[in-house]
């Protein structure tokens, strides 16, 4: 008995030195980066199991939805353009009964950003495709309730910088200068005892492009409406596009 | 002194590789015990396809059944092979705005990767979207520095993973970064960030010490390197010790190779990262060999 257990422990003890001396050890590390290009032949199986989602992407995508005219890009005119005046137009269009259902207010007016207008859209057939092309980003749509004083700061903020920041339901000459000659919200000069609902992006909410004026919102209302689905449901409801530059936002010369 | 030894060494392994792969490359395979592959990709951003012909910067560059063809033929070559990503496979074309990212689990599962990490942008349709879209994920996914305990994701993340590969054991956790500010609250919901550092030192304790890993590798999706002093890859691998290599994201950051960070040790931390859009797939091999109790000499790093 005592002689098995010695035997035991000398095989424990041979183990244990074994192990030790089989521990592996790092010795050498090599490094590279492979690129995957046209060189590589792409794995059959894998091809034909994305096959069907493609398909199914692309047939959507190709989906006509509506018609314009002429071709519209964001560089068209200086102060607003086709495609900005459409793509804030379509913003009241389609959040305002949204709001007003669910808020049981109006939205008043509608700013966007020159930068988020990502692509132009050509002459011809509109399709899903061109709503991934002008907004491929996933922000919704956002409600904000600013004072007199804030709406004032927008307008500066339009002024100073001069870009075709579309708006909608709004109208803003500047002078030469880029001093305000007039605005008008909803038909009307700003009451300074009233708050103003302003549809935007939920970027420029949270200070996008400088608009630092949406930081003092009194309130802050979420649609939960993504501006990309909202544009394929506008382009949906209309035939054919025919917006155009006009006077919203001008400078008098 | 130590250094220069070092530098002496690298050459002179070079030189012998240089010559063997040329006289007899089977010889030379067999003189280490064991050889470990870590392929890696990040921020694949949903480039299930290559991009198009007249693409201004990477014309017919990437594609998914391109990377698989790779993996397989290097597989093929060394099964002891393992496949990771650092994060961000979500949001990019319309395979994701279609299906929330079922197709790219799914793919990132046929093409056998072990393990993910969770990147801000995995949060873009809600934490609730990662949890439906795990049940296509047949990979671990990896976090340590998320609270999750109060969201739907509770259970389904693990700190880390332990991977036996031919008899090594590779210790695999992951790192996210700060997502306020980053992501709507409303998106990341009830998702809590702790201090990465910390948390690394925490699970380098566990994986090297509790559980003997011979390599410990870190995903990351926390960025290479910023002006600010937002935490970044080499400010982990500068504060930690015991990390072999961080596998990186989020900064989209190509290097011409690896980067060598001198660690709380002394020793050399690893990081790489390959870009983005699956336009690259990062290889790191791991040799080991049985010492025969003479002490562990300087590991030859040839990146």
């Amino acid at each position: 008995m005592k002689t098995q257990w010695f035997k035991i422990i000398i095989l424990l003890c041979f183990a244990v030195l074994m192990s030790c001396q089989n521990q592996p050890e790092l010795v050498k590390i090599k490094g590279q980066q492979i690129a995957i290009d046209s060189n590589l032949t792409q794995d059959k199986s894998l091809e034909e199991y994305i096959e069907p989602y493609r398909n199914a992407i692309q047939e959507e995508m190709n989906r006509p939805l509506s018609y314009t005219k002429k071709a519209m890009f964001k560089s068209d005119n200086p102060l607003n353009s086709a495609i900005g005046n459409m793509m804030a137009d379509a913003v009241y269009d389609m959040a305002n009964p949204i709001f007003y259902t669910r808020h049981k207010d109006s939205i008043d007016g509608v700013l966007l950003n020159y930068g988020g207008i990502r692509s132009g859209i050509n002459q011809g057939v509109i399709t899903t495709k061109t709503a991934y092309n002008i907004m491929p980003f996933e922000n919704m749509v956002a409600v904000a309730e600013l004072d007199a004083q804030s709406i004032k700061a927008m307008i500066n903020y339009l002024g100073k910088n001069q870009v075709a920041h579309p708006i909608s339901n709004m109208q803003l000459r500047i002078k030469n200068n880029s001093e305000i000659l007039d605005f008008k919200i909803n038909g009307k000069p700003i009451n300074d005892d009233k708050t103003y609902f302003i549809a935007t992006s939920d970027y420029l909410l949270q200070g996008g492009d400088n608009m630092i004026f949406f930081k003092n919102a009194k309130q802050v209302y979420k649609l939960d409406y993504k501006l990309r689905n909202l544009f394929i449901d506008y382009f949906k409801k209309q035939d054919t596009i025919s917006s155009s530059a006009d006077q919203r936002f001008v400078k008098i010369q | 002194m130590k250094r220069r030894t070092f530098i002496n060494q690298t050459i002179k392994v070079s030189s012998v590789i240089g010559l063997s792969s040329v006289v007899n490359p089977t010889i030379w395979q067999k003189s280490y015990d064991k050889h470990i592959t870590i392929l890696h990709t990040n921020d694949v951003h949903s480039h299930i396809d290559p991009f198009p012909n007249n693409h201004r910067k990477f014309p017919n560059r990437g594609g998914v059944s391109r990377r698989y063809n790779l993996i397989q033929q290097i597989k093929a070559e060394n099964p002891n092979t393992l496949l990771l990503d650092a994060g961000d496979a979500f949001q990019g074309t319309p395979y994701f705005n279609f299906y929330g990212g079922e197709l790219e689990y799914k793919l990132m599962s046929k093409m056998g990767y072990q393990a993910s990490t969770i990147g801000n942008h995995e949060f873009d349709n809600g934490i609730d979207n990662i949890t439906a879209q795990l049940q296509h994920a047949k990979f671990d996914l990896l976090n340590a520095n998320y609270d999750l305990s109060n969201t739907s994701l509770d259970g389904l993340v693990k700190p880390y993973q332990i991977y036996e590969v031919d008899g090594i054991s590779i210790g695999v956790f992951g790192l996210g970064i700060e997502l306020e500010g980053l992501v709507s609250k409303n998106l990341y919901g009830e998702t809590k960030y702790i201090n990465p550092i910390e948390i690394a030192q925490d699970q380098v304790k566990i994986l090297k010490q509790d559980h003997q890993c011979d390599l410990v590798i870190c995903l990351s999706h926390l960025g290479y390197q910023y002006q600010s002093d937002k935490i970044s890859d080499i400010q982990l691998a500068k504060s930690t010790k015991d990390i072999d290599l961080i596998i990186g994201g989020h900064t989209h950051t190509f290097l011409d190779q690896p980067s060598k960070v001198v660690n709380q040790a002394g020793k050399i931390t690893l990081i790489n990262q390959v870009g983005w859009a699956g336009l690259n797939l990062g290889r790191m091999d791991f040799y080991f060999n049985k010492i025969n109790g003479k002490g562990v000499k300087d590991v030859v790093i040839e990146v």
